[in-house]
Order: C-alpha cells, then sequence, then structure tokens
C-alpha cells in the first residue's frame, strides 16, 4: 500500500526531514496569525504541535497542506520547496491532511469515500467508463484501508449515518488511502470520548512506520500517549521542539499555558 | 436475484413495454407530445448531470440545447438527412461550444454559476435572434427535412415513427449517462458536490473534473437538441431561452435532483401539463405548471425519485450487496 | 468632448432614471437573499402587480395617482408577506426548492394577471401634469422621467441612510453579516426577516407604479425584471444596498448609453458587464463579508 513512498530508505536513517518549514508566517492584516515558524519533522516521527487556544497551530496546518497561501517563508516537503504548490498538487506528492471538522461525503457510502482516494491513487478518477463496482483491485484496497481502521462492517453505511468516533475513523481512512508520505492530523480527537480516544491512540501507533505522522491536538494525553517529538506555538510563534520529557518540563511552556506561578500540575505523568 | 432486483426488472419491463406500445395507443398529437417529453427528458438529464450529481446548479442548458437544435437543423438543410450524422455534428458542436464557454463558467460556485450560466443562456438565446444569416433571425429556422435513420430511405413524417427514432436516442443516452455515473468519473462527480474541498486534500484537481462536467452535459444538451430539430422540424431562438432553462431546472427539481430517472419523468410531467393539460385549460398552461410546481415543492420534498434515496438510507444492509450507489 | 456629451446627454439622464428604478427593484432582493439567503424568484411578479394597479388606475389625475401608489404598496406588503409565509417551511432546504417554489408562485400569479389584463404590452400614461416634454439642454425630454428621477432619487436616499445610519438599519446588517449571532443576541430574526421581505416587495411594487410609464406592464415583463434585478445584486453584491445603488446606476448607464453607443451589440452588452464583473470579482463589487 505504501508503493510510492519517496526516499523512504533515505528519511527513516535521519537524512532529509519530511516537512520542514522556514521562517513560515501568515498574516491577516495586522493579525499574525503565525509568524517566523521555524521547525523540522524527522522522517518517520510521530510529531505533535500544541499551544493554547489562539496559538496558531491550524492555521499553521492549513499553510502546510497549501490549503492557504503563506505571507512569507517556505514549506518543504522532503526536501523539496513546495510553497508555491496548490493543495491538490502537495497532496499527490504524499502530503495529505484530515479536517478538524469531520470532512467527508456525506451521501456516499464509507466504501465510496475511501475509493474516492483510491482511485485519485490509482490514476482514474476521470475515467468515464467501468463501472466502480467491477474494478476488483480498487475494492480490495479500499477495503484493506477499512479493515486497518475497523470500519470494515460500516463500509456500506453511508457516511452521514455514522457515529462521531467513526466518522473521525474514516477522516483518517480516506487520508491514509492516498499512500501518503506525510499524514497531517488536525484535531482527530476532537469531540471524541475517553474510550473512543483510546481506540484513536492505538491506530495511530498501528499507522505504518514508513508514514510521518505530524498532528495537531488539544488531548494531552493522547499527544504524549502518541509522540516522539512535540512543536509548541504560542501566539502565533515557535516556543520549543523537543521530546515530550523536555517538553513537559519546560518552564516557557507551562507559562504559555497557565500565565501562573503553580504550574505542576499541569503535565501530570499518568492520566485519570 | 434479491427482491428488490425482481421488483426493479418488473418495473423496467413494464415502462419499457408502455413506452413501445405509445404509437399505437395514442393519437398524433398526443404522440407527438410524447416525443417532445423524451426530448426534454434528455436536456433534463443534462441538466442533472450538473445540478444533482456534480452540484452546480445551472440555469444555461438551453444555450447548448439551442447550438444542438441550429446546428442539427443546418445539417439538415444543407447536407445530410441522415439522422446520425446530424446527432454527431450536433453532439460535437455542443462539445466544443461548452469546452470555450466552460472555462468561464467554473470559475463560479454555487450562485455564482448559476448567475453566469444564466448569462450564457441569454446570450445565447439573443446571439440565435441576431445572427439572421445563419439562424435564421427571430423567424427562426425552417425547411428542415425529415430525418433519414437508414441510408436510402425514406424521411420520417409519421408521428409515430418519429416518436421511436427519439425514443431510441434517448434510450441510448440514458444508459450512456448510467455508464458515466457508475463510473469512477461520476464518483468524483458526486465528490465534488459533496465536498469539493476535501476532493483537492485529497489530491484532485477539482476544476478539470467540473468543466468535465460540463462539456459532457454540453454535449447531451445538444444532442436533445438535434432531436428537437428532427422532431420539430423547425427551430426559434424561443427554444433557447429562459424558459426553456428554468423548466429545465424545475423538471429536474421536481423529479428529485439527483436522480437520473426522476429527472426524465420530471420532464415528462412538465411538458405534458404544459402541452397536454394546457390544452384543457385554453392556453393557460403557465398556470398549470405554477401549482404543479407549488405542489410537488410541499409535498414532495425530495423530488418523486426521493422516496427511493429515504429507502435505501432505513435499510442499509440492501446497499451492502452492492458496492456502489447508484443514482440512475 | 462636450460635443460628445451634449449628443449622448439624454441617454445618460435615461440612464439614471433606468438606473434608479432597477434600484427600487434591486434593493429588496438583495436584502432577502444576503439576508435569508432565500432566492426569491417571484419578484419581478411583484413590480408587475405594482405596474398593472398604475395602468389600472392612474387617470390621468393626482388623486388616481395616489391611489394607484396604496394599492401598490398594500399589494407589496401583502405579496411580501405571502412569499415569507410561504418560503418560511422551506427553511434550510436550499436555493433550489426556494426557486421551483418562488417561481411557480410567480407564473401562477403572471397568468392570473394576464387573465385579468390581457396578453398585450400596456402603455401607460403618467399623470396629466407630468406628461409634457421639457427643454433639457437643448434636448427635449419627458418630464415624467426627471420627475421620477427626482423621486426615486429621493427614495433612495431614504433607503440609504436608513440601511446605513438608523438603528434598525444596523439591526438589518448584522443579521445580513451573522444570522445565527443577531438570534443568540435575543432578537427575533424572524421579524426581521419578514420585515425586509415586506419592505423589499413593497418597495418593487411602488417601483412599478411608479415605473410604469418607462416599463409598461405585459407578459414577460416579470421575467425581464427579475433577469435584471438578479445581475443588479450580483454585479452589486448580495445584501449590500451601496452594492445595489451602483449596480443599478451601472446597469442603468449600459442599457440607455451603451445601447446609445454600440447599437449592434445591445443585446449582449448587459451580460457582457455582468460576466466581467464576475470574472474579476465572482462575489460581486460591494459584498459585505458574511461571518
Amino acid at each position: 500500500m505504501s508503493a510510492q513512498v519517496p526516499d523512504a530508505g533515505a528519511a527513516v536513517a535521519g537524512g532529509v526531514p519530511a516537512v520542514a518549514v522556514e521562517g513560515l508566517s501568515r498574516h491577516f492584516g495586522s493579525l499574525k496569525a503565525v509568524h517566523e515558524v521555524t521547525f523540522a519533522v524527522r522522517a518517520g516521527s510521530r510529531h505533535a504541535v500544541i499551544g493554547p487556544n489562539g496559538a496558531g497551530k491550524s492555521t499553521l496546518f492549513a499553510l502546510i497542506a497549501g490549503a492557504l497561501p503563506a505571507t512569507a517563508g517556505r514549506v518543504r516537503l522532503h526536501g523539496d520547496d513546495v510553497t508555491s504548490l496548490a493543495e491538490h498538487a502537495r497532496a499527490r506528492r504524499g502530503l495529505v491532511r484530515t479536517f478538524q471538522h469531520s470532512s467527508l461525503f456525506l451521501s456516499a457510502t464509507a466504501r465510496e469515500n475511501v475509493l474516492l482516494a483510491v482511485q485519485r491513487r490509482h490514476g482514474v478518477q476521470g475515467s468515464p467508463w467501468r463501472a466502480v463496482g467491477r474494478r476488483r483491485a480498487l475494492l480490495a484496497e479500499a477495503d484493506e484501508v477499512l479493515g486497518q481502521l475497523h470500519l470494515l462492517d460500516r463500509a456500506g453505511a453511508a457516511a452521514g449515518a455514522l457515529s462521531h468516533g467513526e466518522r473521525r475513523q474514516l477522516e483518517v481512512a480516506v487520508a491514509l488511502a492516498t499512500s501518503p508520505s506525510v499524514l497531517l492530523l488536525d484535531e482527530p480527537a476532537a469531540g471524541m470520548s475517553p474510550a473512543d480516544t483510546h481506540a484513536f491512540q492505538q491506530i495511530v501507533l498501528g499507522l505504518p512506520q514508513e508514514v510521518t505522522v505530524l498532528l495537531v491536538e488539544h488531548d494531552l494525553d493522547l499527544v504524549f500517549g502518541v509522540a516522539d517529538t512535540v512543536t509548541v506555538l504560542h501566539l502565533g510563534e515557535h516556543l520549543i521542539t523537543g521530546e515530550p520529557a523536555q517538553v513537559r518540563a519546560s518552564e516557557a511552556v507551562q507559562q504559555a499555558y497557565l500565565g501562573a506561578e503553580d504550574t505542576s500540575d499541569l503535565f501530570l505523568e499518568e492520566g485519570p | 436475484m434479491s427482491a428488490l432486483q425482481v421488483r426493479r426488472s418488473l418495473l423496467v419491463g413494464l415502462v419499457a413495454f408502455g413506452l413501445l406500445m405509445v404509437p399505437w395507443v395514442f393519437g398524433a398529437f398526443t404522440v407527438s407530445t410524447f416525443t417532445r417529453a423524451l426530448v426534454f427528458a434528455v436536456l433534463a438529464m443534462a441538466v442533472n448531470l450538473l445540478t444533482g450529481v456534480a452540484g452546480m446548479p445551472t440555469l444555461g442548458q438551453a444555450a447548448y440545447f439551442g447550438v444542438g437544435a441550429y446546428a442539427g437543423a443546418l445539417v439538415s438543410i444543407h447536407w445530410s438527412e441522415l439522422g446520425v450524422v446530424q446527432l454527431v455534428v450536433a453532439t460535437l458542436a455542443g462539445v466544443v461550444a461548452a469546452v470555450l464557454t466552460g472555462p468561464l463558467a467554473i470559475r463560479g460556485r454555487g450562485v455564482a454559476f448559476l448567475m453566469i450560466t444564466l448569462a450564457i443562456g441569454e446570450i445565447g438565446h439573443s446571439a440565435a435572434g441576431r445572427l439572421d444569416a445563419v439562424t435564421g433571425g427571430t423567424d427562426g429556422l425552417s425547411g428542415i427535412r425529415p430525418v433519414v435513420v437508414l441510408p436510402g430511405s425514406e424521411g420520417l413524417v409519421n408521428e409515430g415513427l418519429i416518436y421511436y427514432y427519439v425514443l431510441v436516442v434517448a434510450v441510448l443516452a440514458y444508459l450512456g449517462v448510467g455508464v458515466l455515473l457508475r463510473s469512477p468519473f461520476g464518483l468524483t462527480l458526486r465528490g465534488l458536490r459533496d465536498n469539493e474541498a476535501r476532493l483537492r486534500a485529497v489530491g484532485y484537481r477539482t476544476d478539470a473534473y467540473a468543466l468535465g462536467a460540463y462539456v459532457y452535459a454540453g454535449g447531451l444538451a445538444a444532442l436533445a437538441g438535434s432531436l428537437w430539430a428532427s422532431s420539430q422540424r423547425f427551430v426559434a431562438p424561443g427554444d433557447m431561452g429562459f424558459e426553456i432553462a428554468a423548466l429545465a431546472l424545475l423538471a429536474v427539481i421536481v423529479g428529485g435532483v439527483g436522480s437520473m430517472w426522476g429527472a426524465c419523468l420530471g420532464a415528462a410531467l412538465v411538458v405534458f401539463t404544459r402541452d397536454y393539460f394546457g390544452q384543457i385549460v385554453s392556453g393557460h398552461a403557465p398556470l398549470l405548471l405554477g401549482i404543479l410546481f407549488v405542489l410537488a415543492v410541499y409535498l414532495l420534498p425530495k423530488g418523486i425519485a426521493g422516496g427511493r434515496a429515504q429507502w435505501r438510507s432505513l435499510f442499509p444492509a440492501a446497499r451492502a450487496a452492492r458496492t456502489t450507489g447508484e443514482t440512475t | 468632448m462636450t460635443g460628445w456629451f451634449n449628443a449622448h446627454f439624454v441617454s445618460m439622464v435615461d440612464g439614471v432614471a433606468y438606473g434608479l428604478l432597477l434600484f427600487t427593484l434591486a434593493v429588496g432582493l438583495s436584502l432577502v437573499f444576503g439576508m435569508m439567503d432565500v432566492l426569491n424568484l417571484a419578484h419581478g411578479t411583484l413590480y408587475l402587480a405594482g405596474a398593472y394597479a398604475a395602468y389600472a388606475l392612474s387617470d390621468g389625475s393626482w388623486l388616481g395617482l395616489v391611489i394607484a401608489l396604496a394599492v401598490g404598496l398594500v399589494v407589496g406588503l401583502v405579496g411580501g408577506g405571502l412569499l415569507a409565509a410561504a418560503v418560511a417551511p422551506l427553511q434550510g432546504r436550499g436555493h433550489l426548492d426556494q426557486a421551483a417554489l418562488t417561481l411557480g408562485i410567480s407564473l401562477i400569479a403572471a397568468e392570473v394577471m394576464v387573465m385579468l389584463f390581457g396578453a398585450e404590452v400596456l402603455p401607460t400614461a403618467p399623470p396629466a401634469a407630468l406628461g409634457g416634454s421639457v427643454s433639457l439642454l437643448g434636448h427635449t425630454y419627458p418630464v415624467y422621467r426627471l420627475a421620477f428621477i427626482g423621486i426615486a432619487a429621493v427614495l433612495a436616499a431614504l433607503v440609504y441612510l436608513a440601511f446605513e445610519r438608523s438603528s434598525v438599519g444596523a439591526l438589518v446588517r448584522a443579521t445580513v453579516a451573522d444570522r445565527d449571532m443577531v438570534r443568540a443576541m435575543g432578537v427575533d430574526t424572524r421579524k426581521v426577516l419578514f420585515g425586509v421581505f415586506g419592505f423589499g416587495a413593497a418597495l418593487a411594487a411602488v417601483g412599478g407604479v411608479l415605473g410604469a410609464p418607462i416599463i409598461a406592464p405585459g407578459p414577460g415583463i416579470d421575467e425581464r425584471v427579475l433577469v435584471l434585478s438578479l445581475v443588479v445584486v450580483v454585479i452589486g453584491g448580495l445584501g449590500s444596498v451601496r452594492g445595489a445603488l451602483l449596480g443599478a446606476l451601472l446597469i442603468g448607464q449600459v442599457q440607455t448609453l451603451g445601447v446609445a453607443l454600440v447599437p449592434s451589440y445591445a443585446p449582449f452588452l448587459l451580460f457582457g458587464a455582468m460576466l466581467l464583473v464576475l470574472a474579476l470579482r465572482p462575489q460581486g463589487l460591494f459584498a459585505p463579508g458574511r461571518a
């Protein structure tokens, strides 16, 4: 399924970062939503971006994915400058995102949602001939992805009829079906129950090692359960990037989150 | 075969039988009304392809209908009476016209697209009235020769035979659209309707597919136009005016946006209400049409074909057996 | 330069008259579309009703005109209220259903008017006192059109001021920008909606009464007026009174001066202008931001 990951060997060995942002900025008039942010995402890592509300995380994601044009700075994908590329072009190069608010094809079945990604990967999305239902290879691939996300028994249900947790899983399934090299997860656990979140954590941990995962998340339990690297944003600016323990211990980070003196409760080792 | 499929096949069989029997059961005027209903159904399918499948409501398909009608008429008058030739040339003319105007139209979505298509329709209508040398201006184009099906045979003047000619082409068009809807491109268009942003995020150049749908719809509308020219033997600018565009869109809404057989049924309903029942109220056909639309909107919120979709979401098990959601 | 100006002066004045007439029609449509997200295709029918009222009731006297205006106003308010009520059950069902419903209603209403008034265009004379012509910079020009410009300009100014300056106008503008927010503040937006619908309809009908000597009533006129209003609304931007005014004045000039300058391209000017605007700025020239 991951046949088209570029430079897989070199990337995993710690060479070129999967994603690098350099001096990335996005201003809305005088509002500096993202300002001169620079950090790199190691290939194969599970890299989380966290920060208090209004930190600019979602804007950063939109900039990396190409949904929003940058005011300044660069975005690099496996070393290539993709700053001028549109969203669909970046997606074709392996950079695929999920959406913060479930963004699915609601009138289609779960299987069809995934098929839309699969058929694009095979390049047949414009073919007006042979019925999708008769293309065994596409169907098999779609079902495989659905299976990985534990959605196979819901394959025939309309996306609009799925539960909230199932929709979030389908979000990831659709993105995964494009065989991405970099997967951007935008608040994947938003609105999930603790049970669903735990199940989701297992899914993220189970993703193929060749896929680099960059996620934005508020749920710090999920973040520290999954991430090997954490970047903290504050008021649109980069604060720190490092290992989870390092970030947890950082006073600057604690100040940013609470702006208060007593921060000992903020990053508990064990969740409730 | 499941119970659902047996029922469906029986229904299709009944409809097919009914359609074949029309010239034997009804008089000439009713048969000609059926013919006009079939032509309008093909136009409605073109409108539905954009409106219901790709999610781009349009008021401009009448322009391509007109292009096809005039092209077919001119071929008949100056070149060939063969139906096939007229149909092919007309469809190509529609495709070319759509390729030339499409890029402008798809710059907009939603209301902007609707208004641009309205503008294209109105400009086409005005052009038809002014290009006297080509289109006969506001007087229209007459002198269209009876269409010939097989080389060497006589042109069709019998209402029943004309009906069969149109029926065959309409059925072929219906089947062709069905193939398109079940294909990957059909799935792409439904994705375009549901969530264009997500489609882009997954790597689709969405504008390309919007244009593809637009061109296909233009060709289909032009095909219908050629049928119109062959069956009515007269083409005028009014045939591509705002009323036709509005009625086609309304037929699709009444039939159930997104459903092809619904669009055909809606088209038939509109044509019969206007031409057949309109006669009974001595020419006040618009009144009946207005009542039809008001009733349809209130009583059938999802259109005639809407009930089927509701049935589907109630019984997802019946869908699991098939992997694609057909909207034909 | 002055020679050209002189030669085309009449067309330009005509354009102002036409433009102001279009404004009275388009502003209601723009607000309803921008606010309620409702596509009211029966808007042209309201104009037609007002114009027929003028034809039937105005007998050349001032009284006749006043009666026609009163009838037009009532017809507009009632018509607007009925339309708002008819569309209300379709809440959240999208533009297509609204289009189908309002188009259906307009078909019924238009046909009823044909049954009452016949199928011909009925040229309507203005009040006798305003019937003559006057000399304007060396050109003769109908008095009524000048009077119309005066009245319509005052009307336009009042509408503009009410919208931009008054507290009611602020409420309407807020509802256009973010209906949910206004509702969250405790305002019954349905009343605002009905109010704007009624107001826009009344304006259209009154515009019909006053405009009948300029665009006379007849079959198909409702469609023509609707299309013109839609073009103005699209160019000006949904929900913007300023946009409707400037868009209307622009289209007014296109339809009069433009036609005088390039008569052979007359039918294409209107939509050509609209396509140009849409190609450059798809949301219209003055669209207020929607939250």
